[in-house]
């Protein structure tokens, strides 16, 4: 992967409000727990050798979900323009853990960030045709501004992490 | 209209002035702002719409066949896909599958357009809008005021009131925060415990069987999977070929819309889903088997599928950007600016399309036809064509057998019931050959006190407004008199013929004669035959048969001059934007273009033969004169308000220009009794930039009539065209 993709997806996630922390999959467990509030919950991550902490609940209550201040899920991939991520969910939550934490942070392969929207829909569509169920391209907080005012964290989360994987 | 009727829908407008208009400006002036500040930031706008634009016509080309290949696909999924004919038919297929059950929904305007809620309630179920705007209008018991942002009208502390008083909370709420905070509380219990969630779908992939909505809040992602049952309410034309397809309406519409580069959530769902929901107490229980139903509706869609005119509309992506770059939606909002179901420009044809002729009737000359919604759609539609055409159909609603009495004394092709203040209006250039020939009587007579009560009284013409004043000496005269060109064809650089419209041969005469002075000085030999009018006036009016006759006319009368190598030169914007726009629809394409690729405006046309190497000098230097400039709708449509500009700038002049697109006077609508008012108070905003301290003191200059006629009574000082101010003779 060349620098320039990395480069765009900083400046886009800055843009939208989004932390990008840069690590790598020894330093993951370590990079993390600093990350995390104190109820935190999330989806086993799918990169080998790489696993969530032990204070991360895989398998929550409603209660749990409900209550979370962190949800961690992988993200399939990146758009370095746009600064957003691509949750793909199935039975193992992403889509809860990441729709009713305060804040959501999205683990990322640095190779899976693509450089633009042509480029993520062509592997988009292969995904679907392949039978990826959900994909959704998450773009900063949830927000509204319908209450008359702009106000981050609406229905969704108000806080948006993404851990970039560097040697993935 | 009756003398009731315009005094009715004045008072309306008033009252949405007063009670919705700040709200909805200050929300429809961002959207826009960012609409033009995100765009900007796409290395190829015109090509995405383009390519917008294609996928749709194919859509809606192939649509029968598509919507085979989704059923196809969605049951293969495991989904079922009902095709409903029309509203009731998609209700009773919905509140079957919801079964009483309670329903939590998302934001649809297709649900509202069939009123779904309405239809659930009633089979016992209790139906939730989660999305904020939407939850708000259901708690206010209001229809949305804005296809995008319903509740666009309602200030923080309106809902706020609201709020408080329905929910009576512990602490009084007050901030957006709190407010919001109170909402996904509220919603959130509604969410854990419906059974049925309901959404729209921004787009449907036929390859697939995939939605995708175009969401910020999250709610939508919660509805579907808090929920055992996914009911998607789509039109027919939502959908796409393939996954593909949906590039480039991702990248468009957020940016089109509310102005951003991409909402929060564009949620591809491919149901049914099996993320899991919530069961029976504290467990997430597996997500297998949801159930899953598209209906697919009709409602209309196919008939307009099978109309010339009509058909564009179903590329509509319902993204609001005509909503928001219209001057008068940005003034009254969706209230009075839509119909039963959609708001803004294109809600002319969905209205007309899904509901009825009369719906649309009700606010379809809001649309003055200046076409700033035009370069706004990512898919290219002539939004304001659409207005006309239904204008003109409601024109011709209501014949009777003995319209041809009125019929044979009319100057125009159109129905003897035809509503009198159009028909004034559109036979503008009639009346003006009339008025000169008998000026200064005719100015005499329309500036009595009687004669504006009469004509406000049965023509709906506003008696606050001055009437223009008929030159008895036409353009034409003048120029013959002085014994035509100065420059002979012999000693000329080129050749032009100076298009004589009806403003100003008849009412704007100096500026004529400053156009004409202005082209000599630049080396260029002038003609002014006689031309017919261009059919602008009828066309606003929705005069379609009579505006095409002047095509015609106007085809015939210039072509021989372009044939013989002479420029047409054209002072008025919107006669050009009809020459290079509507006259397509009118003339063979051939006649259309060679008329249209010969045409200039008139400071474009000096602005060429300067950076041609005309010699300007004998133009009227500015140095250093301020002048503050109002470019024209159109002319700003048509890419020409940069070579005015370009032009002053080059003599010497500090220009500074308005920022606001519209004067609000639009030829005639600004005149009408019923949109006087309105068509002042969009006129405010070019009033108070023009009379700040930075440009109190410039000379005001605008390129069209309606927009002189406009600063004429919104400011002390005078105005002119600026050919006038370059003028050798000024």
């Amino acid at each position: 992967m060349s620098a320039e993709p990395i480069t765009t997806f900083e400046s886009s996630l800055d843009e939208v409000g989004v932390e990008l922390v840069q690590t790598t999959s020894d330093q993951f467990e370590s990079t993390l727990i600093p990350l995390l509030n104190a109820r935190a919950v999330g989806t086993p991550l799918p990169f080998e050798n790489v696993s969530l902490p032990d204070a991360v609940e895989v398998d929550p209550t409603v209660q749990e979900l409900e209550t979370a201040e962190t949800g961690v899920t992988a993200a399939g991939y990146a758009i370095a323009d746009y600064g957003s991520v691509v949750i793909q969910g199935g039975p193992d939550g992403e889509e809860p853990v990441s729709l009713y934490a305060d804040e959501h942070v999205a683990v990322i392969a640095g190779s899976d960030i693509l450089p633009d929207m042509d480029t993520t829909f062509d592997r988009l569509a292969e995904d679907i045709r392949s039978g990826t169920g959900q994909a959704v391209i998450a773009t900063g907080p949830s927000a509204t501004a319908d209450m008359g005012a702009l106000v981050k964290g609406a229905h969704g989360p108000m806080d948006v992490t993404v851990v970039l994987l560097e040697d993935r | 209209m009756s003398v009731d009727d315009r005094q009715r829908k004045a008072e309306r407008i008033r009252h949405l002035l007063d009670t919705e208009g700040n709200n909805v400006h200050e929300n429809t002036q961002v959207f826009n702002d960012g609409r033009y500040e995100s765009t900007a930031d796409l290395e190829d706008y015109d090509g995405l719409k383009d390519e917008a634009r294609a996928i749709k016509e194919d859509t809606i080309e192939r649509l029968p066949e598509l919507i085979h290949q989704v059923i196809e696909a969605v049951e293969t999924n495991g989904g079922t896909v009902y095709l409903a004919d029309d509203a009731a038919d998609a209700n009773r297929y919905i509140t079957e599958v919801a079964g009483g059950r309670d329903v939590v929904k998302s934001k649809s305007m297709t649900s509202e357009e069939i009123e779904a809620n309405e239809s659930l309630e009633a089979s016992g179920a209790d139906v939730w809008e989660t999305d904020l705007a939407e939850f708000v209008l259901q708690v206010a018991d209001e229809a949305p005021s804005h296809i995008v942002a319903p509740a666009i009208h309602k200030s923080r502390e309106e809902i706020a009131d609201l709020f408080n008083a329905h929910f009576d909370p512990e602490e009084p709420l007050e901030t957006a925060e709190e407010l919001t905070q109170f909402a996904r509380e509220y919603l959130g219990e509604k969410i854990m415990d419906a059974e049925v969630g309901m959404t729209g779908a921004n787009f449907v992939t036929a390859d697939t069987g995939t939605l995708a909505l175009v969401t910020s809040e999250g709610n939508a992602r919660k509805c579907v999977q808090a929920t055992d049952t996914h009911i998607a309410v789509a039109g027919v034309e939502k959908l796409v070929p393939s996954v593909e397809d949906l590039q480039p309406f991702v990248e468009l519409i957020g940016r089109s819309g509310t102005g951003q580069d991409i909402t929060s959530y564009i949620s591809l769902f491919t149901p049914p889903g099996d993320s899991p929901t919530f069961d029976e107490g504290d467990e997430l229980g597996p997500g297998d088997d949801r159930e899953f139903h598209l209906v697919l509706i009709d409602n209309g869609r196919m008939e307009m599928r099978e109309d010339d005119q009509l058909r564009e509309t179903l590329y509509c992506i319902r993204c609001s950007a005509c909503a928001n770059s219209c001057a008068n939606f940005q003034h009254v909002g969706g209230h009075a600016f839509g119909g039963e179901t959609y708001s803004g420009g294109i809600a002319t044809g969905w209205e007309a399309g899904v509901h009825s002729q009369d719906s649309a009737a009700e606010f379809n000359d809001l649309c003055t036809g200046c076409s700033r919604c035009v370069n706004a759609c990512p898919v290219k539609i002539d939004i304001p064509w659409i207005n006309t055409v239904v204008r003109d159909r409601i024109n011709h609603e209501d014949q009777t057998e003995f319209d041809f009495l009125v019929e044979g004394l009319t100057p125009d092709e159109e129905p003897g019931r035809m509503d009198l203040q159009k028909r004034f209006f559109g036979n503008y250039a009639t009346l003006a050959k009339l008025g000169s020939a008998t000026a200064p009587m005719s100015n005499w007579l329309a500036g009595t006190k009687p004669a504006q009560v009469l004509m406000e009284r049965f023509m709906g013409i506003d008696r606050r407004r001055d009437l223009p004043k008929f030159r008895r000496e036409t353009l034409r005269k003048w120029f013959e008199a002085r014994g035509g060109s100065r420059i002979s064809r012999t000693d000329a650089s080129r050749e032009a013929v100076l298009y004589p419209d009806a403003y100003t041969n008849h009412v704007q005469v100096e500026r004529g004669k400053a156009a004409v002075r202005v082209l000599e000085a630049l080396g260029v030999s002038v003609q002014i035959p006689e031309v017919a009018s261009s059919g602008r006036a009828p066309l606003s009016q929705g005069m379609i048969g009579t505006a095409e006759r002047h095509a015609h006319e106007v085809y015939a009368d210039l072509a021989e001059h372009i044939d013989a190598g002479r420029d047409v030169v054209v002072i008025e914007p919107s006669d050009l934007a009809m020459f290079a726009g509507e006259y397509e629809k009118f003339l063979p394409e051939q006649s259309a273009e060679r008329l249209d690729s010969n045409s200039y405006e008139i400071m474009e046309y000096v602005y060429g033969l300067l950076e041609n190497g005309a010699s300007g000098r004998e133009l009227r230097a500015g140095g250093g004169e301020g002048v503050a400039y109002h470019s024209h709708c159109q002319q700003r449509t048509l890419g020409l308000e940069a070579h005015t500009v370009a032009v002053l700038d080059e003599l010497g002049y500090d220009v500074l220009t308005s920022e606001t697109e519209c004067c609000g006077m639009a030829g005639s609508f600004g005149y009408k009794r019923e949109y006087y008012e309105l068509s002042m108070d969009v006129g405010s905003e070019l009033e108070s930039q023009f009379q700040a301290e930075n440009a109190r003191d410039r000379t005001v200059v605008a390129s069209g009539t309606s927009c002189l006629e406009q600063l004429e009574s919104l400011l002390e000082r005078p105005s002119q065209h600026p050919v006038q101010l370059v003028d050798p003779v000024r």
